[in-house]
């Protein structure tokens, strides 16, 4: 949202508060939560790439976002969003004012505040409750940063921008509240017992006819009320202005009453002034230790689990977890944590300004676990939910392509029609030659109308892509390794249905290369490469098809070391004879993983198994290649869409069939001296040193045909998932793109078919699955081998 | 469509126009001498017979599926289904489209008939529960009995008999 667009609907609130206006602002909500959400991927974005202070132009791209993200969340009421959002645009302020410098751990709080904002849209908008421990940590973090070094230079004079006086001020806050959740005594352990309120006015407060103290009188109405009054921003006499109020208060109100409450009393003035309100910590008690160890144990499980989830646990969100593992650290002390960073603080300061921000970020390591996995969880469902929502955005080339195109076609038939009427009326050899000009016309329209609502369903692949720089950098620096990522390609369009189901494959074998592919900065350097290694990840269209390679320049796939754990595992017997290209293969078998360590990363063994599977559902493929010490690279194959196919028509038994082109491997007229019999009713073609099971689709789709006339009958050679199969058919007709139609949607899903599409005669063709057809031909078979032993049982009997 | 069925099909939309007030209106059909009735809502368009794509190792009633404007549709004879004997498809051989519904979505079903018959309208007090008797019908399927002119109607309820499940269920069981 812009901030033009944010007065405006500001403006708008007013309207509606005094003088009644109904607005139904719900709909302004959702288009706030998109632009929420944009902004959030502009931030991330914009703070992986950012370097150092003299970046202004990236500071400002994030300090905007922010910004209008705290806009627009006070506008629609997500109070927490926007008071959040308020101390990373502080900070932000600072940095764009030079008063703050980047850095690594600056940057590392302001991506986990980037997280935190999102989670709090997420949460505000499904109704959900969240982990609030984690937010409230960043929170601290965020505070204790703002209040360090302005403690460093507190004898300096006040600067007059509004950020830094809300810092200043917050440190004499935090001298006098940090004790106090050891000093309260609390009945209710957890319970709010009161607010601390931080109070700045404008300076033309008093001239709206606001007295801060009728506010204060009421507060005190509402429980003990002590102020503290700051007079930083006080001018000299001769410069004061008696109208203007310099004053700004620190405010502790000890009350049962809720928050809406305080804030109620603050409505005429919230605009005119910068307020926070938060609320008091309560005091730590034998049972909030307890309740925090508890989820600790919880997330140990947790970490377990993932196991038989699938792809779960290949999110980027769950592995983007920075702290020290579960096991290394004990159930957090809220008291200690809560306690120490501040005393430190104030210690350290005066020595150097940075050392705050380290003590806050090693301290607010500890905690960090404990609410991890939930919010790991929740963020990874919305952004899948969120790639997967119904609506797409469309660039408008397309759909200006598009209303031309019709038009065309409106024209074309109504030239069509003329046509037709004039031929009533026996024109006709002037108009056959007319004729064919027009249906040539119609035809070349409905292709590229054709063509053009297709492309309204592709994306550039950046939309899947986007998310890989962040992940790199949060997961090389947990694994303490240097890596680069080269985005190429990222203009290929792809299906959007595609793209949101190769998002998680694509995370894991990303992960993978990280965490398996590069070596450690050391091994590298001994190796004599680079230190910083480098995940490529590349998309192009290649015929109809769209390949995405991931590549590492690590150590390459060991093959030795594969084929050990294979046979240790199982997925190979010890004695097998198998090409390289076999075993390297093998990292897509289910259960493999040749991680030494079961890591927090990757390693529990799923994950490539489900990897593939998740591709071939598409109609695609992986494969791996590499060399050992240069890396590997992981090739994915992928239909452009999965609405049209190419497909071979072929004729059985008086039924048209299509088969995938893809699948196809050749085809060719039987020569019956191939021809050998297993069993006698199985039969094998022998294709050049190969033996292929001969499948007659007449039997397997229940239409007229017989074997004794095999060797008239062509055979088409598929191939799926690396077996091959010969289809008997009795003639191929042609190929031709089809679109295909779901029998779920009317019927059921048929074993052996994957859909069915309408021909130019307008009757209905079926597609054939290879894959279910070849599991069909090993049911007959055994269904006929049965009908056999129970006929000789019965002849044996008699 | 010949031009019998056109103008058989123009006389039940007149007889819809016609009806109104109370009770609910049923398309009657005939099957094997017999008046069937079927909830109108549910009927989506009257069809001539046309040539089908059979599915493989499906249920021997169904028939195969057709194109319907874009849509693949599955056709169930109901002769086949009742059990009935077979009678070969001719020009007025109809094929009824209707919606079906059932738990999980709704779903569009061609059943193929003898001849569709005339509107009625019903009063749910003029139908008779059915009885646990035998007929070529499973009991499960009819919703009630009705008269008309001493003429007996079985209406049917559509849902169960084309419910997609049970299809299954008895595919499996005859395996």
């Amino acid at each position: 949202m812009t901030e033009g667009a944010y007065a405006h609907s500001n403006s708008q609130r007013h309207c509606g508060g005094v003088n009644g206006v109904n607005i139904d602002i719900n709909q302004f909500v959702q288009s706030f939560l998109e632009e929420s959400f944009e902004g959030l991927e502009i931030m991330e974005s914009q703070l992986l790439g950012l370097k150092d202070d003299a970046d202004t132009e990236t500071i400002n791209t994030i300090f905007r976002a922010i910004h209008s993200i705290k806009g627009g969340a006070g506008t629609f009421g997500f109070r927490e969003v926007a008071e959040f959002a308020h101390g990373v645009e502080t900070l932000l302020d600072q940095m764009r004012a030079h008063k703050r410098s980047v850095n690594p751990e600056l940057v590392k709080l302001l991506l986990e505040a980037n997280d935190c904002i999102r989670d709090l849209l997420i949460a505000s908008r499904d109704g959900v409750s969240l982990n609030a421990q984690h937010i409230d940590r960043v929170r601290e973090s965020i505070d204790e940063l703002l209040q360090g070094p302005a403690s460093a230079d507190k004898a300096a004079p006040a600067p007059v921008a509004p950020a830094a006086v809300a810092t200043a001020v917050a440190v004499s806050n935090a001298a006098e509240a940090a004790p106090e959740p050891e000093a309260e005594a609390s009945p209710a352990p957890g319970a709010v017992t009161g607010f601390r309120i931080h109070f700045v006015p404008e300076h033309g407060i008093l001239r709206t006819g606001n007295d801060p103290l009728r506010i204060f009188n009421a507060l005190a109405d509402l429980g003990e009320l002590s102020a503290h009054c700051e007079l930083d921003q006080l001018v000299p006499l001769d410069a004061l202005e008696p109208e203007e109020c310099l004053l700004s208060w620190q405010l502790v109100l000890k009350t049962e009453a809720p928050e809406a409450k305080v804030r109620e009393l603050f409505e005429w003035v919230e605009d005119e002034c910068e307020l926070v309100i938060e609320a008091l910590a309560a005091v730590p008690s034998a049972d909030t230790v307890d309740a925090l160890a508890e989820p600790a144990a919880s997330a140990e499980e947790r970490l377990d689990a993932p196991e038989d989830t699938g792809v779960a646990d290949v999110h980027p969100d769950t592995v983007s977890d920075d702290g020290p593992t579960q096991d290394e650290i004990p159930a957090p002390k809220p008291a200690d944590t809560r306690a120490t960073p501040v005393a430190e603080t104030a210690e350290t300061a005066a020595d150097t300004p940075t050392a705050p921000e380290h003590v806050a970020s090693s301290a607010k390591r500890p905690p960090a676990d404990t609410p991890k996995p939930d919010l790991g969880q929740a963020r990874s469902t919305e952004r899948r939910g969120g790639g997967e929502s119904g609506s797409i955005r469309v660039n408008t080339d397309k759909i200006d392509a598009l209303i031309n195109l019709v038009g065309e076609l409106v024209i074309t038939q109504s030239m069509l029609s003329q046509i037709g009427e004039k031929m009533q009326n026996q024109e006709n050899d002037a108009c056959l030659e007319k004729l064919f000009e027009g249906l040539t016309q119609l035809e070349r329209n409905t292709r590229e109308l054709q063509e053009n609502v297709m492309s309204i369903r592709m994306l550039p692949i950046s939309f899947a892509f986007n998310r890989f720089p962040r992940m790199v950098h949060d997961l090389s620096a947990q694994l303490g390794k240097q890596v680069e990522l080269r985005l190429s390609g990222e203009q290929t369009e792809l299906d959007k249905t595609v793209m949101e189901k190769i998002g998680d494959p694509l995370v894991h074998l990303v992960r993978n290369a990280v965490d398996h592919g590069i070596e450690p900065p050391e091994a590298r350097s001994q190796a004599g490469k680079s230190p910083v290694g480098v995940v490529h990840l590349n998309a192009y269209h290649k015929g109809g098809n769209i390949m995405i390679e991931i590549s590492d320049d690590g150590w390459g796939l060991n093959r030795d070391k594969i084929l050990k754990k294979a046979v240790e595992k199982g997925v190979v017997a010890a004695d097998q004879h198998l090409s390289d290209e076999q075993i390297f293969d093998l990292v897509f078998a289910p259960g493999f993983s040749t991680a030494d360590q079961v890591s927090d990363v990757s390693g529990r063994g799923v994950g490539m198994d489900v990897v593939r599977r998740n591709i071939k559902s598409l109609g695609g493929s992986v494969e791996v290649r590499t060399a050992p010490g240069k890396g590997s690279t992981f090739s994915i194959r992928l239909p452009l869409t999965l609405a049209i196919l190419d497909g071979q028509l072929l004729q059985v038994g008086g039924e048209t069939y299509i088969v995938p082109l893809v699948s196809i491997v050749e085809s060719l007229q039987v020569r019956a001296n191939l021809v050998k019999s297993v069993a006698e009713h199985n039969l094998m073609y022998r294709l050049r040193d190969e033996y292929i099971p001969i499948l007659f689709l007449n039997e397997l789709l229940g239409v007229p045909g017989t074997r004794a006339k095999l060797h008239e009958a062509l055979l088409v050679v598929v191939e799926t998932e690396g077996q091959k199969a010969a289809l008997v058919v009795d003639d191929l007709l042609g190929q031709q793109q089809v679109v295909i139609k779901a029998l779920e949607t009317n019927y059921r899903r048929v074993e052996g078919l994957s859909g069915a599409t309408i021909l130019g005669d307008g009757s209905v063709a079926l597609i054939l699955d290879v894959a279910g057809l070849i599991v069909l031909g090993r049911q007959h078979s055994e269904r006929h081998h049965q009908q056999k032993d129970a006929a000789t049982a019965h002849t044996e009997a008699a | 469509m010949t031009m019998g069925q056109q103008a058989h099909a123009e006389h039940l939309e007149n007889d819809l126009l016609l009806a109104s007030g109370d009770g609910d209106q049923f398309l009657t059909f005939i099957l094997a001498g017999e008046e069937y009735g079927i909830d109108i809502l549910r009927v989506e368009e009257i069809r001539g017979w046309s040539k089908t794509t059979p599915i493989p190792n499906a249920p021997s009633y169904l028939k195969g599926v057709i194109n319907l404007r874009g849509t693949i549709v599955p056709i169930v004879d109901l002769r086949e289904r009742f059990h009935l004997e077979h009678l070969d498809y001719g020009p007025t051989t109809v094929v009824i489209v209707v919606r079906v519904q059932t738990e999980r979505q709704g779903r569009v079903m061609g059943i193929v008939v003898d001849a569709v018959s005339d509107v009625y309208k019903f009063k749910s007090i003029e139908c008779q529960a059915p009885p646990e008797m035998g007929s070529n019908v499973d009991a499960r399927f009819v919703q009630g009995l009705a008269t008309v002119d001493d003429k007996m109607v079985i209406l049917l309820d559509i849902d169960r008999l084309l419910n997609m499940e049970a299809l299954t269920e008895i595919l499996s069981s005859n395996a």
